[in-house]
């Protein structure tokens, strides 16, 4: 009876510290959530066309094979070669960068960099809300400036899908530094508010399982590895009772 | 049938006895006749449990060197190599990162314990000191083993984490550059870095464990009550002369730690595929990018299981005396053994100071891991941490004298172990 107690005991402490220790490990920061799933094949499928319309001129994702995506993302070979495939690259190679560092060193101030795992370095909801946060801001080189990562080289590529927007600050006083308040709408663009969200979340979630592809793998077998490891320790748990019957 | 099969089998083990006639009493002696106090109680299967992680991280390693490429041009491509396209690949990579936290967890625990029950006391100062090396070699087995996926975290990890010998007066300059190799971490403190993890350290670690094991069944094991078996009246089912409250190893605690090793498993998976970079903390957010000697992360930090000596570190003021405080802080449990005068072992009959205090230590040493993990920007943290680093060299203090001039008030101690599990 002790050792069942204990047993229990251990168990839901252990999930439960995991749990809160995991939750206070990646939470606070403003980011809104993107709501990004990435269960959603729908949402993946749609990422990776804004992906390689919009970003994959000048991103690459050098870690990342266009039998991977077909393979996961459910799209068929011709599919992936047709429509995602603007490289010339073979169907079973790495997905290249078509700009050369040192070209985007000199157009844009920085080199664009590989996409591979940003989603895991920066955080799904980071780049969420990077690609709605695109501004005028006429001090800049390209015209373009960001709230998330402030001074960004990258102009906003999806202007036309967005609008373009201005941001409101709070002027500087003193020791505070100009304070972001709100976005105003300077001209629209093609989709509605809500649908570009989609698009920002889609792209996102894209990115997300870019940075991690064995991440069905993972979650589906993982499952059956818990109720494995459940059988086995239970079983364990009446060997041990039948052992320890004995011992007093 | 059975009759041809159990001659087959005596005669393969006579065989075996024949030339080999010290195995089977050298596997008596650590198994079926090692007895083991019958109440250890959840607290005692940490050891075993270290023991289940430092064989995941042998064999989860060893395939992992069969892909990895220990140069500064290749590791990172290489890990996600592992991750991507080898099968299987990341399995055995998340098996490796989530079995190096999950080592220091249960090693912490183990060494906590310890201090609990006063293991570290007369007769078994030399298990602990085995096991305040094995500690050692194991941090500096984790360190190197984290620079090797050439990520951010990697790389300036290993640059502060290196400097600190550069505080060492009038050698420290030359001693950073001849552990490096370089000015910089750089091709070749990765190379020497993985000769280390994957074989020089490995070794020795294992070394160190059997010698810790040997030890420790030389002089038996201690148990939550602190009572010394042997010393107890003598004759059980098994032998006339083992302690009446000893049961043999194998088979009671075989099983036993076979449940148990279930449980931590269970967490440990739900871990692995679920929140494999424990929200940063096991695979930190920056080392998902290829290490850059021009750009420095916003915060550089050590992973979380160095944090706290990280902490004392840095709310020190003066470099020196920081890497002083922050060696003296490990260095100060080898002397434990000593600092603690007290007879009685198991904190269920020591005193009330001795409870309090170790409840303290236990406190310092999260919340500085904590403060450790942080950006260490804010001063009032700082001036926290500097009350915890105090309070955590105070424990000791606090020991010597609670125990040496007779403050202590210990409850009477049972004559045998009480109850089990």
């Amino acid at each position: 009876m002790q050792m069942t107690q204990n047993f229990v005991a251990s168990l839901v402490l252990g999930f439960a510290l995991v749990s809160a220790t995991a939750a206070w490990a990646s939470g606070g920061g403003t980011l809104k959530p993107s709501n990004a799933n990435i269960a959603d094949v729908q949402s993946l499928q749609n990422g990776a066309k804004l992906y390689f319309n919009y970003c994959s001129g000048c991103h690459s994702l050098k870690f990342m094979r266009y039998s991977r995506i077909a393979e996961d993302l459910q799209l068929s070979e011709a599919q992936v070669m047709q429509n995602l495939n603007f490289t010339g690259a073979n169907f079973g190679e790495l997905v290249p960068g078509s700009m050369h560092a040192d070209d985007g060193k000199a157009w844009f101030g920085a080199a664009p960099p590989d996409l591979s795992l940003m989603a895991r370095a920066k955080g799904v909801d980071y780049i969420y809300n990077y690609l709605k946060s695109f501004y005028l801001d006429a001090s800049r080189p390209l015209g373009w400036n960001n709230t998330v990562f402030p001074n960004a080289s990258m102009p906003n590529v999806l202007w036309e899908l967005q609008g373009v927007q201005t941001a409101k600050f709070k002027p500087a006083t003193g020791d505070h530094e100009a304070e972001f308040e709100h976005f105003e709408v300077h001209q629209a663009g093609s989709l509605s508010s809500k649908e570009f969200d989609e698009v920002a979340r889609d792209i996102a979630n894209f990115l997300q399982y870019a940075s991690e592809p064995a991440v069905f793998q993972r979650t589906s077998i993982g499952i059956w590895v818990l109720l494995f490891l459940s059988v086995f320790t239970l079983l364990a748990y009446f060997l041990k009772h039948e052992y320890w019957k004995d011992v007093h | 049938m059975a009759n041809r099969l159990s001659q087959a089998v005596t005669g393969m083990q006579e065989w075996f006895n024949d030339r080999a006639p010290s195995f089977m009493p050298f596997y008596r002696k650590h198994m079926t006749e090692y007895y083991a106090p019958k109440n250890f109680n959840i607290w005692y299967i940490f050891g075993v449990l270290s023991m289940v992680v430092l064989v995941n991280q042998i064999v989860t390693g060893i395939f992992l060197t069969m892909y990895f490429k220990p140069s500064a041009a290749e590791a990172f491509a290489s890990v996600e190599y592992i991750m991507r396209d080898v099968d299987w690949g990341w399995l055995i990579r998340y098996m490796h990162s989530t079995g190096a936290s999950a080592f220091f967890v249960v090693v912490y625990i183990h060494m906590f314990r310890g201090v609990m029950y006063g293991s570290y006391k007369k007769p078994r100062e030399l298990v602990w000191l085995l096991g305040m090396l094995i500690y050692l070699v194991l941090m500096a087995e984790a360190f190197m083993g984290y620079v090797l996926p050439w990520g951010q975290m990697s790389f300036w990890g290993a640059k502060v984490i290196i400097s600190l010998f550069g505080a060492i007066p009038y050698v420290g300059g030359a001693l950073t550059e001849w552990i490096m190799g370089d000015y910089l971490p750089s091709d070749a403190t990765l190379n020497r870095f993985f000769a280390l993890h994957v074989i020089a350290l490995p070794l020795v670690l294992l070394l160190l464990v059997v010698l810790h094991i040997f030890a420790l069944h030389e002089v038996g094991s201690n148990n939550p009550d602190g009572v010394e078996i042997k010393k107890g009246p003598k004759g059980n089912r098994w032998s006339p002369t083992a302690p009446t409250d000893g049961i043999p190893f194998h088979p009671y605690f075989t099983v036993k730690d076979t449940f148990y090793t279930g449980c931590f498993l269970l967490v440990c998976a739900f871990i692995l595929f679920f929140q494999p970079t424990f929200g940063g903390l096991f695979l930190e957010h920056d080392n998902f990018i290829e290490a850059n000697r021009l750009v420095t992360p916003e915060h550089i930090k050590p992973t979380w299981y160095y944090t706290p000596f990280y902490a004392m570190l840095r709310v020190v003021p003066d470099k020196l005396l920081g890497v002083v405080t922050m060696f003296s802080a490990i260095i100060v449990l080898f002397f434990l053994p000593w600092i603690d005068r007290g007879k009685v072992k198991s904190w269920r009959y020591r005193g009330l100071g001795f409870r309090v205090a170790l409840v303290v230590l236990g406190v310092c040493f999260v919340w500085l891991g904590k403060i450790g993990a942080g950006p260490g920007t804010d001063p009032v943290e700082t001036i926290i941490g500097r009350i915890l680093t105090i309070a955590y060299f105070g424990f000791f203090v606090f020991l010597w004298v609670y125990t040496a001039f007779g403050f202590e008030k210990t409850k009477p101690v049972p004559e045998r172990v009480t109850g089990h599990d």
